[in-house]
């Protein structure tokens, strides 16, 4: 069966710097796949090549079956595939009411019940009506995140990418989120693809990931591995060690 | 949850509601909290006062005025003195009674300055906000464009156009505009630019907009504030202008009552009858503080770093 | 709402404790009336390592920043007790104040992006640091510097010195903030975040650099952040804070004794590798604990 997303070779160059240098991966419909890697590492770029944001200065991407290349992307694409981003104050319009936020995604597709279905995604984030008409700055960090995830969710995507969506929060926000999203997850049978640099996140989330460095793939394995050790690159145990705390040594 | 009484509608509770039940409500609500923050600052009341009182003049001139604007009596009432009777502000040397003519001439005020910001404001939006968002070759040969438009001093390509074009009120409000843009241009685009890369312009983006649709309904909104702001005090230059212009004989023909013209003519009798040049100076000084303060305040109230509500 | 009895922990000394502080009340004035940021809190802090957790909005970096007197100037702050080493820090002059800021008492701010001169290089900084609190000439002021940049584990002192800020790593320029702040010999030191800026792998560099130098120079630590294992990790003590007070005081050992339902909920709320529960266990938010 072939994968829901698909990377061969995948290569992004600024100037003589390789953000990417020819990563490979494939993430199978219905998992949850994670990233993991420090700054610099390329995860965030490798969310932004895949989603259209950045160009890829080489290799092939195939999303659901087709075939993308550089920034140009279909409608069809932005109806299978939508992204949560990191910071929550910076992710929605500063000028926008909750329901303009949510009714712009509708509005470009050309949804006529949009009164239903801003409602059923406020619904299905945990916030109520009295929501709908506050505008940005009057929500909280975790509020303004659930927004955005509706936002994602509201065209019913099949594949959601999630660019560190909990780092920017609170511990107990974050549980909050992290919850939310597997519950999405379940419900609508969505395909995750993670970033994070916090390995309990992604460990939690994730059934699978790919730690990266320095714009390259360091390896694949499963989330499993990670308690059991199981893994052989050097760099994943430095990032095991350094996610355990400080310890007097 | 509890039940919560529906609040009653434009009360002080319903504006400030955390939990608007309308889109009508949301934005009368922030309105008020802008106007909150506005009337605050008791300076920005006064320059709101003044150009209420500049709209209200120019409406209810003909009611107002107690005499006629454009014919004085040649014989009795030349350059009278103010105080005199039935002339508050005196007369000019045409007989004609200078306070009838600032009440009709605020008419002139406000319709120069009202099509200067129509015609200038939206030209220098779209140009700036096209230009920062796309970036590239556009951005470069637009903002050399603008350059151009910059590189004249605002008096000196207004009055070329004005000879160009001929003499008279409709040709002065053009070519002030024309050289009125420019700045809005700058500020629109480096506005532009500072959204351009944010992440709700990222998630927008990916919902398929077109960037077409993307600066029209998401990044023009966020220029409004400074651009409304700088309008304002740009108002206050722009009456100047245009009183230079008449001045010059450029703007306003006689026998209308352009502020800047009646100064114009004023000027031969200074030294005795200072007030035939003096009082619609006094006007253009009032009115241009009032737009400095509207705007001032106006920017304060504005400010995008909405320190909580 | 637990406090615990400090004097009960500190070991027997008769002189005045480094810090202490009582019923400590930072309020801000806004349009929509005051907000109080810190309501009352009160420890006293020895030659140890005491650590303030709490989530945003629980007041804690403001109570670092009221004992540096660093807060903004239209705030209150009020306290029975704001003392260091028994000077009363509220009374005191402002330039009394200014001296022992830098001087005795220091701060590290959390992103080195920020809290660093981007047009000053690093060198000149610190000596500027180095200059207001002590008499030096030029080339012991640069011989200092250099010194303590060796001691922070900076390989190149030398190069580093003539460097901007941009042009090095975030761990790097958090060891060069830590360099700036400790080089005039403070006796107390409030590092606000310090690592939460920093890469995973970079902020144990960086922590062990710290506590290298805390212990070697006998110094006291306030270490303020939103990560409860890795405060309890460092610090002797630590202090829990919701809305603005605090709601547990206790011994970094004893974290797994934790009585207030807060503490648990944050200690239980952290995915973790190995721990399988889905959905996680999210923190219950009680009125009660705002009061």
């Amino acid at each position: 069966m072939s994968a829901m997303i698909s990377i061969r070779d995948m290569l992004v160059t600024y100037d003589d710097f390789a953000a990417l240098d020819h990563v490979s991966l494939d993430v199978e419909e219905g998992e949850s796949f994670g990233i993991v890697g420090e700054s610099g590492s390329g995860k965030s770029t490798l969310l932004r090549a895949v989603s259209g944001l950045a160009g890829f200065d080489s290799g092939t991407l195939t999303v659901a079956g087709k075939t993308y290349s550089g920034q140009s992307r279909t409608k069809e694409f932005y109806r299978t595939v939508q992204m949560v981003f990191q910071d929550p104050y910076g992710s929605l319009h500063p000028r926008q009411t909750v329901d303009r936020l949510l009714l712009e995604p509708l509005a470009i597709h050309g949804f006529t019940d949009v009164d239903v279905r801003i409602a059923r995604a406020l619904d299905e984030v945990g916030l109520g009506a009295g929501f709908r008409f506050r505008y940005s700055h009057q929500l909280s960090g975790g509020q303004r995140q659930r927004i955005a995830i509706a936002r994602a969710l509201i065209l019913e995507p099949k594949i959601l990418l999630l660019d560190e969506p909990t780092s920017a929060l609170d511990a107990s926000i974050q549980a909050e989120i992290l919850n939310l999203l597997e519950q999405a997850k379940r419900d609508r049978g969505l395909t995750f693809v993670m970033v994070s640099h916090d390995l309990g996140v992604i460990s939690h989330m994730c059934g699978r990931l790919a730690v990266m460095k320095s714009g390259k793939v360091v390896e694949t394995v499963p989330a499993q591995a990670l308690e059991n050790r199981e893994f052989s690159a050097d760099y994943t145990r430095q990032l095991l060690v350094a996610s355990e705390g400080f310890s007097r040594g | 949850m509890s039940v919560v009484e529906p609040l009653k509608p434009y009360s002080r509770a319903w504006l400030l509601s955390d939990r608007p039940t309308s889109r009508h409500q949301a934005r009368v609500g922030r309105a008020y909290v802008v106007w909150r923050q506005f009337s605050e600052n008791r300076l920005a009341l006064l320059g709101l006062f003044i150009i209420l009182g500049l709209i209200f003049i120019a409406i209810f001139a003909n009611v107002l005025a107690p005499h006629n604007p454009v014919q004085g009596d040649l014989r009795n009432s030349r350059l009278l003195p103010p105080g005199s009777a039935g002339f508050l502000l005196g007369t000019d040397d045409q007989g004609r009674d200078i306070l009838s003519r600032l009440l009709y001439g605020s008419r002139l005020t406000l319709f120069v300055v009202v099509l200067v910001a129509v015609i200038a404001a939206p030209v220098g939006l779209i140009v700036g906000t096209v230009s920062g968002y796309a970036g590239g070759w556009v951005d470069a040969v637009l903002m050399r464009i603008t350059d151009i438009f910059l590189a004249f001093p605002k008096l000196v390509l207004a009055l070329a156009l004005v000879a160009a074009l001929g003499p008279g009120i409709e040709n002065a409000v053009l070519a002030i505009a024309v050289t009125s843009w420019p700045p809005y241009a700058r500020i629109a685009r480096a506005e532009t630019m500072t959204f351009r890369n944010s992440e709700f312009i990222s998630a927008v983006k990916l919902m398929g907009a077109s960037p077409f649709r993307i600066v029209l309904r998401h990044v023009m909104p966020l220029c409004m504030s400074s651009l409304i702001v700088r309008v304002t005090l740009d108002m206050a230059g722009i009456i100047l202008t245009a009183a230079g212009l008449g001045f010059l004989g450029l703007g306003a023909q006689p026998p209308l009552p352009e502020w800047g013209a009646m100064i114009a003519s004023g000027r031969r009798f200074i030294l005795d009858q200072w007030w035939v040049a003096a009082m619609p100076g006094i006007a253009i000084l009032i009115v241009s503080l009032g737009f400095n303060l509207l705007g001032d305040g106006l920017r304060d109230a504005l400010d995008p770093k909405e320190a909580g509500q | 709402m637990m406090m615990g009895n400090p004097s009960v922990n500190m070991t027997a000394t008769t002189e005045a404790p480094l810090l202490a502080v009582d019923d400590l009340r930072v309020t801000f004035p806004t349009r929509t009336g005051e907000v109080t940021a810190v309501r009352g809190v009160s420890f006293t802090l020895g030659k140890e390592r005491l650590g303030i957790v709490g989530e945003s909005g629980s007041g804690k970096s403001q109570t670092g920043r009221a004992i540096m007197g660093l807060t903004a100037g239209h705030a209150k702050i009020t306290a029975n007790k704001l003392e260091f080493r028994g000077r009363d820090l509220l009374s005191m002059p402002k330039s009394e104040r200014r001296h022992i800021r830098g001087k005795q008492i220091a701060m590290i701010l959390q992103d080195p992006k920020y809290s660093l001169n981007p047009v000053m290089t690093i060198g000149r900084q610190i000596v500027e640091t180095l200059k207001t609190h002590e008499k030096v000439s030029g080339a012991q002021a640069k011989e200092r510097v250099i010194t303590m940049l060796e001691s922070v584990q900076i390989r190149d002192p030398g190069r580093v010195y003539d460097l901007y800020p941009h042009e090095v790593s975030g761990g790097m320029g958090q060891r060069v903030m830590i360099a700036m702040m400790l080089i005039c010999g403070p006796e107390l030191l409030i590092a606000d975040e310090p690592t939460s800026a920093l890469d995973v792998t970079v902020q144990l560099d960086v922590l062990d650099i710290l506590d290298k130098l805390v212990s070697e120079r006998g110094m006291g630590l306030i270490f303020v952040s939103h990560d409860l294992r890795l405060v309890s990790s460092f610090c002797d003590r630590v202090l829990v804070m919701y809305a603005g007070r605090v709601v547990e005081e206790l011994a970094s050992a004893d974290l797994s004794k934790a009585s207030h339902p807060y503490t648990l909920g944050l200690l239980n709320c952290l995915p973790t590798i190995g721990s399988n529960r889905h959905p996680l266990p999210v923190l219950d938010r009680k009125p009660e604990w705002s009061l």
